[in-house]
């Protein structure tokens, strides 16, 4: 009756749309904190946000830095992630003022395997070296791996998969197809063939996670295009007569700086373990140059295990803390930077 | 459906030919001959010895003789556990690979689906909170890492305390010692598993037909296994690929952490010396079966879900 042609009585439809606005209005893009540190500084927050008489009050304009660093704070496990990394990060950077002892000197060769004690807080290795000089030493590694494949992955990454996503036709095709051939080979297990040509060493490590890895950041950034590529604002400024350069830098990179940004947040440890992973499998950093990976290694030998779990404990322990603490961050990041796709 | 799945077949054939060209081209390319394994041999020995394996042929000969001869499934002999064939090695090595694979997918999924519908089911509740931070503290953990925490809690230090429960490393014979490798493997899947299906159980509890299902007077049992569990878990099944994919590339770190006489250690050794048919041989294995997989993913998820058409 009534409700079902609501054009035949103005009343019913105000009372539809009513509510339809208590059900189906998806949540408000503000938080309730929000509101309440709005009453308390009126006037400093928020965008445009329509009063219950219709007037429009008007806050300071906030970047999205920000506000996403304002939503990351929030989060405590991201606090805690973001924590982690950056003491990861400043042991790595400062190592050679942190570490006692340098990576490859031995303290004591009588005193192998040494359990942890008030002198050398994570005992000493097989070799009588400082655990804890070495596992600062191993950060810098992990740190310099992580790092400069990421960059490598977004170098070729990048340009690559903005290409593809925003020309289209063959090039797509073309582009597309190479990374399928590529997506489909197990990552790890080419990782462990180039590095297993080109010799151990910090250099070829983190080439071959970066020259194997971009095939995943071109894959991302290639959808992200394509759906931007469909944007009125980039209509706009094609008919403008912005070229396709111009556009990718100005308009399309900017708005899909979310997904690079937390693809790169994942990637870090990605890259960090593979490090860990092949030098644990004996193809990775050489000795006497200390890595995780490798300690994990020297530590795992069956004679150690039971009589000095140390030299297995804290590596182990380092890597698991530190996937831990960039996951955290990665998926912190993830919802402050998009909270339209944040999980429940 | 049928013309999708050919489709794909006929993909497989150039995604294979380029994994066994990278492959057979990096090995070429790695320094060293696969016989030279000590000082003392005569370097006519060495010759001898690649001519008999046809090494002394030009590259793309012997690329072409290869691929031919993978077509047949004849892959040759290990050029270092030589006289086995390289088919004796996966025979014999691929169903410890392959079982341990199955056991961990297995793990992740049953508990890992159970967790996440749990979880959602009672959002904000004990076993939510439980099960949240176990997917939290286990998605991130790599299996070696995960495989080594296990070891030192399980093998070194409860039977210091008195507390032995009979695990033990670089065993495959006894059921207990398919246990720590088993969780070890299958820990980061189950946490995955864990958080996809309780966000998706939980997108589609909020829905309206779930709603109206609840006003029409059905049961709580009812409306979660009539309406709510038939709809969130068709997303979840699209992980079961990368799932595999992970298991996979996992077992070959878990394989060497446990000591465990798989085709992942056997790789890792066969890298080592440089053993070129074997190294072939596991990367197009691994190929085809994860291509098949996730060919067989797709096609269930066409199935359970009669919104997809391909």
């Amino acid at each position: 009756m009534a409700q079902s042609h609501p054009q035949s009585r103005p009343f019913d439809r105000m009372d539809l749309a009513l509510r339809d606005t208590d059900t189906t209005l998806p949540a408000p893009p503000w938080e309730l904190e929000d509101l309440i540190e709005e009453a308390d500084a009126p006037g400093q927050r928020r965008s445009a946000t329509t009063g219950l008489g219709g007037e429009l009050t008007a806050r300071k304009q906030r970047s999205l830095w920000s506000d996403a660093w304002r939503r990351l704070k929030k989060n405590k496990l991201a606090v805690i992630g973001l924590f982690i990394v950056a003491t990861f990060s400043l042991i790595a950077i400062f190592a050679p003022l942190i570490a006692p002892y340098g990576q490859a000197e031995v303290v004591d060769y009588r005193l192998a395997r040494y359990a942890p004690s008030w002198t050398w807080p994570m005992g000493l290795d097989a070799n009588g070296r400082d655990m804890f000089s070495r596992m600062v030493y191993g950060a810098q590694v992990s740190l310099v791996v992580g790092v400069l494949a990421q960059a490598i992955v977004l170098v070729i990454g990048v340009p690559l998969g903005a290409i593809a996503g925003y020309f289209g036709g063959a090039t797509d095709n073309t582009l597309m197809r190479l990374v399928d051939v590529f997506y489909a080979i197990p990552q790890l297990l080419m990782v462990l063939l180039f590095v297993n040509w080109w010799g151990p060493g910090l250099l070829n490590i983190f080439l071959a996670i970066g020259l194997v890895g971009w095939v995943t950041e071109a894959r991302l950034v290639r959808g992200q295009f394509l759906s931007l590529r469909e944007q009125e604002y980039v209509h706009a400024a094609q008919v403008a007569g912005g070229s396709g350069s111009y556009i990718i830098r100005k308009h399309m990179l900017p708005n899909s700086l979310t997904p690079i940004i937390v693809a790169l947040t994942f990637g870090i440890p990605t890259a960090i373990f593979t490090e860990a992973a092949l030098s644990f499998v004996g193809v990775g950093i050489r000795p006497p140059q200390a890595s995780w990976g490798q300690m994990v290694a020297e530590g795992s030998n069956p004679g150690y295990i039971e009589t000095s779990p140390h030299m297995l404990l804290f590596p182990v322990l380092a890597i698991g803390l530190t996937m831990l603490g960039f996951s955290f961050l990665g998926d912190g990041l993830r919802d402050a930077l998009d909270p339209k796709g944040s999980r429940d | 459906m049928l013309r999708f799945a050919l489709n794909r077949m006929f993909w497989f054939v150039p995604t294979l030919l380029a994994m066994a060209a990278v492959t057979f081209f990096i090995m070429q390319a790695t320094p060293g001959s696969p016989f030279d394994v000590s000082d003392k041999q005569r370097p006519e020995d060495i010759a001898r010895l690649e001519a008999l394996y046809g090494l002394d042929k030009p590259i793309h000969e012997q690329f072409v003789r290869y691929v031919w001869n993978a077509v047949r499934l004849d892959f040759g002999i290990s050029y270092f556990a030589r006289p086995q064939t390289v088919n004796d090695i996966i025979g014999r090595t691929f169903p410890i690979s392959l079982h341990l694979g199955a056991m961990a997918t297995l793990f992740a999924i049953g508990v890992g689906m159970t967790l996440g519908v749990l979880a959602a089911v009672n959002q904000n509740g004990i076993v939510d909170y439980f099960s949240v931070t176990l997917a939290v503290l286990f998605y991130s953990m790599p299996s070696f890492v995960m495989g080594f925490l296990l070891i030192l809690l399980f093998v070194v230090w409860l039977p210091d305390i008195g507390v032995d429960l009979g695990f033990r490393v670089g065993g495959w014979e006894r059921p207990q010692d398919w246990i720590l490798p088993t969780i070890a493997l299958g820990a980061a899947p189950l946490a995955t598993l864990a958080r996809y299906t309780r966000s998706s159980m939980i997108e589609v509890i909020r829905s309206d037909f779930v709603r109206t299902a609840r006003a029409k007077g059905l049961t709580e049992q009812g409306v979660v296994s009539k309406h709510v569990l038939k709809n969130a878990l068709i997303p979840v099944v699209t992980l079961i690929g990368p799932i595999f994919a992970a298991v996979g590339t996992g077992s070959f770190f878990v394989e060497q952490v446990f000591n465990i006489p798989g085709m992942g250690k056997f790789f890792v050794t066969s890298m080592q010396v440089k053993d070129q048919t074997m190294i072939l041989a596991v990367v197009l294995l691994y190929g085809v079966f994860l291509a098949a997989m996730n060919l067989a993913v797709d096609l269930i998820y066409g199935v359970i879900d009669p919104r997809i058409r391909y």
